[in-house]
């Protein structure tokens, strides 16, 4: 059993405190996403994990044991670093099976681990180079090596893509998703990059300035975002946000620009009231450009100008003037449009989000 | 008619005239005297040639052997003590949280002073009667007798070791300390959690990465040792006896003070070839060292 509970982890540097007592339980095998912007304490929140950091206050317990105070190596898990941190004295195969001579197993066994890990991860042709010889790729697939010849509990993975070319993060993201399937060992996965986080893992932690915002699968944060941080973190390209204030039945915005108020938040509200709409751009189309596979719709009609047009083919993003500000809006089945130009915009106002202006909480209940 | 020469020699030409004054002249001159019987004292012995004779008197003089041997002793011992004292010291600087920089200053200090003076300095600590080293020795009650530093040979050599390392060993600790701190911090954490202990991390990931930058030191200092002269000169100038006689205070008293500057020459080219055989040593080890962490300098 690889569970594994954060309970009030702080971090201090001095005096100066980056994380904020956060609490998190990791289930065995679970694959747990931390994602923030940099410098929101996830980073350092895994090293806390792996041992590398001390940890200033609170519990850490990995498989029910607390191990605040044991070095890395006797905490049984594995990590892979952002700059493959491999020994580049070491060919690949020294290289995946140092942890195991230094923990003095037999060569035969070494021999065999490497062996298979280097099956799964496609290394076998690459065994006797050194760390010098290989490409950004293929280094990331023996630091990956390097972890799973150890059988750890608990992987530890510290934005292992970031350094990769667009095309090959997408590949190795695939590889990441088998090989949690093959090892089905407990992963815990640091990344900024919120694809990332949504197709890789079983649930998302979503951090900022060292306090968890939420914790939810990926569908859930996307759908239900508890936090306006949140709502504007998740999803590409981000929901768009404007802050209005409740009138009877209607929203009204700054330049006086007014939605309804719907439907799912009128007990929920009061006049006057300060709020934050929130809106996906799925949400938002030129009408007869959208989804509209949702059960409940409450389309909300509207000319809005085209300001501009970023045509990705299959979709165009369209950017439309309302409250001054330039909303993104998702076309799909695209046709050409002229900037200026006034066009119908459907808004699906059952989807829309209300955070409170003032803590940034979802109103929804 | 006018001389044209092309352009790059042209201005290559003031370098070119300097080095050959300077430097291609006389080691031309000292090497043609080597097979000379030249005397400082009877100058028409320079247009004597004797052959190889000079290098034959050296090579089977058994005096020249021994200061060599002890050039070689002095070497290996001074090298050793310096790698794993600057190496203790550069891991100690690198720890430093607060005032690193003070402490590399700090740590260069001895580099600063002439060997002249570290000589005399030295000279003075190990003085039998009034040196800084017996009395802080009599004082702590570690011994009640004067101990004779300079003037037994054994003690004299150690003596000039410790002042050697006391002033050299800097170098190794200063690039040393530029290996650690160039060092990515990553491999070390991922030896951390493959399950090294600190020795381990030390000595499979720290050391093969910090080796490169001791092999320079190395081959740095093995040149300095070999031609050790000053501190020597002004400690024990060769004695008592001749216990610390080294290879280049013998050829520099061979030289002036029995002006037999022939033998001398031929006993200086003979010492070079210590020197080279060390440094391509030391170069070799350098590159393979390097072609293991896969640097790319």
């Amino acid at each position: 059993m690889a569970t594994v509970s954060l309970k009030k982890l702080v971090k201090r540097y001095g005096t100066v405190e980056v994380v904020h007592g956060i609490d998190l339980d990791v289930r065995d095998r679970e694959f747990v996403a931390l994602v923030g912007p940099s410098g929101c304490g996830k980073s350092t929140t895994l090293r806390m994990i792996a041992g590398l950091e001390d940890i200033s206050d609170g519990a850490l317990e990995i498989g029910g044991k607390v191990v605040n105070d044991l070095p890395p190596r006797a905490r049984n898990i594995s990590m892979v670093f952002q700059s493959y941190a491999l020994y580049p004295h070491m060919t690949v195969r020294e290289n995946m099976g140092f942890s195991l001579k230094i923990a003095k197993r037999p060569q035969k066994e070494i021999d065999e681990r490497v062996e298979a890990a280097a099956d799964i991860l496609e290394l076998k042709p690459l065994l006797e180079r050194r760390p010098s010889q290989l490409s950004g790729g293929q280094r990331q697939r023996v630091a990956m090596g390097r972890a799973i010849v150890r059988q750890p509990e608990v992987f530890l993975f510290d934005e292992p893509l970031s350094n990769l070319d667009a095309k090959l993060r997408t590949q190795m993201r695939t590889e990441i998703k088998k090989l949690h399937s093959k090892v089905q060992s407990t992963i815990i996965y640091v990344t900024h990059d919120q694809v990332e986080a949504m197709t890789l893992s079983d649930r998302i932690v979503i951090m900022r300035d060292g306090h968890i915002e939420q914790v939810g699968m990926p569908d859930e944060v996307f759908r239900f975002p508890a936090t306006r941080f949140v709502a504007g973190f998740i999803g590409s390209p981000p929901m768009n946000l404007d802050e209005a204030v409740v009138d009877d039945g209607k929203l009204v915005f700054a330049s006086g620009d007014s939605l309804p108020l719907p439907a799912q938040f009128h007990e929920r509200v009061t006049v006057g009231q300060k709020v934050v709409f929130g809106l996906r751009p799925d949400d938002i189309y030129p009408t007869g450009h959208g989804l509209s596979s949702a059960d409940t719709t409450d389309i909300h009609q509207l000319d809005l100008p085209v300001s501009i047009t970023e045509p990705l083919g299959n979709e165009t993003l369209v950017f439309v003037g309302f409250n001054k500000r330039d909303w993104v809006s998702r076309m799909l089945n695209p046709k050409p449009l002229a900037a200026g130009e006034k066009i119908a915009m459907s808004l699906d106002l059952s989807q829309a989000h209300l955070f409170s202006a003032e803590t940034g909480r979802t109103l929804r209940g | 008619m006018k001389l044209r020469l092309p352009a790059p020699i042209l201005l290559l030409l003031p370098a070119i005239i300097v080095l050959v004054a300077v430097i291609v002249l006389p080691l031309l001159l000292s090497f043609y005297s080597s097979f000379t019987p030249f005397r400082l004292t009877r100058p028409e012995t320079l247009w004597t040639f004797i052959g190889l004779r000079n290098y034959i008197n050296v090579l089977s003089n058994w005096d020249f052997w021994v200061a060599f041997g002890r050039t070689i002793l002095l070497l290996t011992i001074a090298l050793n003590a310096e790698m794993f004292l600057g190496l203790g010291l550069a891991m100690l600087v690198n720890k430093a949280t607060h005032g690193q920089r003070l402490l590399r200053t700090l740590m260069m200090f001895p580099m600063m002073f002439s060997p002249v003076l570290v000589g005399f300095q030295f000279k003075f600590m190990f003085n039998d009667n009034i040196g800084l080293v017996n009395n802080a020795l009599q004082s702590l009650g570690l011994t009640d007798q004067a101990i004779p530093w300079l003037i037994n040979g054994n003690l004299a050599l150690f003596s000039i070791i410790v002042a050697e390392v006391w002033s050299s060993t800097s170098v190794f600790a200063i690039l040393i300390l530029a290996g650690l701190l160039a060092m990515p911090q990553e491999p070390v954490e991922a030896a951390r959690v493959d399950g090294c202990t600190p020795w381990q991390t030390f000595r499979y990931v720290t050391w093969p990465f910090i080796m490169p930058f001791a092999f320079i030191a190395m081959t740095i200092r093995s040149l300095d040792v070999a031609r050790a002269y000053d501190i020597v000169k002004i400690m024990t100038d060769g004695g008592p006896a001749g216990r610390t006689e080294l290879l280049w205070t013998l050829v520099g008293r061979t030289a002036y003070s029995d002006a037999r500057m022939g033998v001398a020459n031929a006993m200086a080219y003979v010492s070079i070839v210590l020197s080279i055989l060390f440094t391509v040593y030391f170069f070799r080890k350098l590159a393979a060292a390097r072609q293991q962490i896969g640097a790319e300098w």
